[in-house]
């Protein structure tokens, strides 16, 4: 029996040595706006699940949506070209990590600026305005968030700043967390829970693909979506404010709103 | 429910892309994993100082642990200590590392099967350990490692199915996507993934047994 | 503690509906071994994953709703018995023809003969193995976490996206996890040495 219990503490031995050695990695800053020019090449990662910002059609094997368009136009701004790009999946949950490995130049994912993500990476100025809302099924008892109780069963993904906003707004709530919204929507449609709660502007997207789904209620909360760069590359922050800040003046930003979304965008 | 509309061209197409990410991945994941699996075993069974009981420590802790968790950590944790790799690098990194570790333990079941007597014998009439090791314990034991071993890879190829955790575009990531597209596609979309797994596995394991009886 | 209940519950489903499928497999009846065969085949055969999903996003479209704690419990015990039904029957036929003959023909029917005579030897058979599926059944219980059903490695990946320590949290729920299966595996290896010396 003892020799087992040497190989226990062993094996603790070994889990605290692996934490140590966690506190002394340090991150490199790479990938900068120079990298992206040599590489001629811009990597982006954008969702793939999420109607109307990026969604990957499995017929045609595009993706497609608001955030894949605002990249393109930003790859044709800093590598003249807007063909000189490439997509890559991120989820809630991957595109901080995905951002830091550098696995990828950018997030543009339908991301919430917040205090905490600013610890982790840069964002560059808002680009899109959305609030977080409610989707139920249609003929559903819950027509806003002062219909949702602590009863309610709520569904969102891991990884989302909704999930926080609504555990705020309604102390003791279950949120039943998945690994992406595609995932949550699924789960919603299984009748696994009473409704589904992120940004309205991917709420909308997900009732456009489904019409026994509706969007109820005010957003209850302002989601200013950023683009995430990795931290300490400041020229490739200010070359994409600087596009996105083109785009408004030229009116592009404007058609790709009203192409995606449908209407204007109100200022 | 809408089978029609689940199995349309398109879609079946974007089920094989899956399946070819799957096939890869477990084909990667059992070729490295068999390797440094039967490294283990055999440095395990030759008790070599030092290296082996360091080697059973972590066996140990690898044969104990979720392969979810493992794979959750290659991809989200492994990256914060330097090693930076994809989706599809992390899913192999990880199913090699719990896989070898569970076949490391059949290989060591496999030596320890062969009596001491043989490997006695073997040494006496003038063998050394390699040799004996190469010679003797090795052709039989492979013969008892066969069963148990195909029964790993099948293992593997399913496990790699949890790589949709970390949204790799494999077979079950993909059927998720469509059913994300219409909740219609639900069961038509899981009974075909179903019949695809078992297609695969079950024909694995015919061959497990074809070869069996060429080797014994 | 969602992750001790799905091992707990998984473990007596399986082996009970284990046990089940194995009688199945070794009776005389045709068409109860064909089912029993094919049960065992189609569930080794496929993921976990996957069996967890028929009875998460599958079943609800026939109007049964199952939350993702019971769907994957359930998934577990139904992947696991597929398992357990062919220790189980190995066990079974380890136990020589002739006791099967004796007793039956002592007058016990089939059932009895089953139960009293067969079943409890071929339990002493089956118990290291049935350990070793026990230790999977409380890895994989790891699955609920993909289904929201609030077992330990849901917890821990929320925790960890939520706030960006991936390593320490990730470390923190395999600690948890060691802490419940590596005494698992040594007492079945000292079961194991136990049963082989009575032989």
């Amino acid at each position: 029996m003892k020799k087992h219990w040497k190989m226990i503490s062993l094996g603790m031995a070994v889990c605290l040595a692996m934490t140590v050695l966690a506190g002394c990695g340090d991150k490199k800053e790479e990938g900068g706006l120079g990298a992206i020019k040599d590489r001629g090449k811009l990597v982006v990662g954008v969702k793939f699940d999420t109607k109307l910002f990026g969604l990957k059609d499995p017929a045609s094997g595009n993706v497609e949506g608001f955030d894949i368009d605002i990249s393109k136009q930003l790859a044709k701004r800093i590598l003249g070209d807007e063909s000189k790009i490439e997509f890559k999946e991120v989820t809630s949950k991957t595109r901080i990590p995905m951002l830091n490995n550098g696995e990828i130049d950018m997030v543009v994912a339908t991301m919430t600026i917040t205090e905490e993500r600013k610890k982790e990476v840069d964002f560059s100025d808002v680009y899109f305005q959305a609030g977080q809302s409610l989707l139920v099924k249609k003929g559903s008892p819950i027509q806003g968030i002062e219909d949702v109780t602590k009863d309610t069963k709520v569904m969102s993904s891991k990884g989302a700043t909704s999930v926080k906003n609504i555990k705020e707004q309604i102390p003791g709530i279950t949120v039943l967390e998945f690994d992406n919204y595609q995932d949550a929507f699924s789960a919603l449609k299984a009748g696994q829970g009473d409704a589904l709660t992120t940004d309205d502007a991917i709420l909308y997207g997900m009732a456009a693909q489904d019409p026994n789904y509706e969007v109820v209620g005010k957003p209850f909360t302002d989601e200013p979506y950023g683009i995430a760069i990795r931290k300490g590359n400041s020229d490739l922050v200010q070359a994409v404010n600087d596009a996105l800040k083109e785009m408004h003046e030229n009116g592009e930003y404007d058609a790709i709103y009203e192409k995606w979304i449908g209407k204007k965008p109100s200022e | 429910m809408d089978f029609a509309g689940a199995y349309s061209a398109d879609f079946l197409l974007f089920l094989m892309h899956g399946l070819v990410i799957t096939l890869k991945i477990a084909l990667i994941s059992i070729v490295l994993s068999f390797t440094l699996g039967s490294l283990i075993g055999i440095i395990r069974y030759a008790k070599v100082p030092v290296l082996s009981p360091v080697l059973a420590v972590l066996v140990e802790l690898l044969r104990n642990l979720p392969l979810l968790l493992i794979i959750l950590f290659s991809r989200f944790a492994l990256p914060d200590l330097g090693l930076r790799l994809g989706a599809e690098g992390a899913a192999i990194v990880a199913l090699t590392v719990f896989e070898m570790a569970m076949i490391s333990e059949v290989v060591r079941g496999g030596l320890n099967s062969i009596p001491k007597g043989q490997v006695e014998a073997a040494r006496s009439s003038g063998l050394n350990s390699v040799q004996t090791l190469r010679y003797i314990v090795l052709p039989q034991g492979l013969r008892r490692m066969v069963p148990p071993l195909v029964s790993q890879f099948i293992s593997l190829l399913k496990d790699t199915s949890l790589a949709t955790a970390i949204a790799l575009a494999e077979l079950m990531h993909n059927a998720q996507i469509i059913i994300g597209h219409s909740y219609n596609y639900a069961i038509p979309v899981l009974l075909l993934c179903a019949v695809i797994y078992f297609t695969v596995n079950y024909l694995l394991s015919r061959l497990s047994r074809r070869l069996e009886n060429k080797v014994v | 503690m969602n992750t001790i209940y799905a091992s707990l519950l998984g473990l007596a489903g399986s082996f009970i509906l284990g046990t089940i499928i194995a009688v199945f497999r070794i009776t005389g009846s045709k068409p109860l071994n064909w089912f029993g065969t094919a049960y065992v085949e189609f569930f080794r055969n496929i993921p976990l994953l996957l069996v967890v999903f028929l009875f998460y996003l599958g079943l609800p479209s026939l109007g049964v709703t199952l939350n993702g704690f019971v769907s994957g419990t359930m998934g577990l015990a139904v992947y696991t018995s597929s398992f357990i039904a062919e220790a189980i029957r190995a066990g079974i036929m380890a136990v020589p023809p002739g006791q099967t003959e004796a007793a039956r023909s002592s007058g016990l029917s089939y059932v009895q003969t089953m139960i009293h005579v067969i079943l409890p030897q071929a339990i002493k058979l089956v118990i290291p193995p049935l350990s070793n599926q026990f230790i999977n059944l409380v890895k994989n219980s790891s699955i609920l976490s993909i289904v929201a059903g609030f077992d330990l490695m849901y917890y821990g990946d929320v925790i960890a996206t939520d706030t960006f320590d991936t390593i320490n949290t990730y470390l923190f729920v395999a600690m948890f996890y060691l802490i419940l299966t590596l005494p698992l595996s040594y007492g079945s290896r000292v079961l194991e040495r136990k049963l082989a010396r009575h032989d």
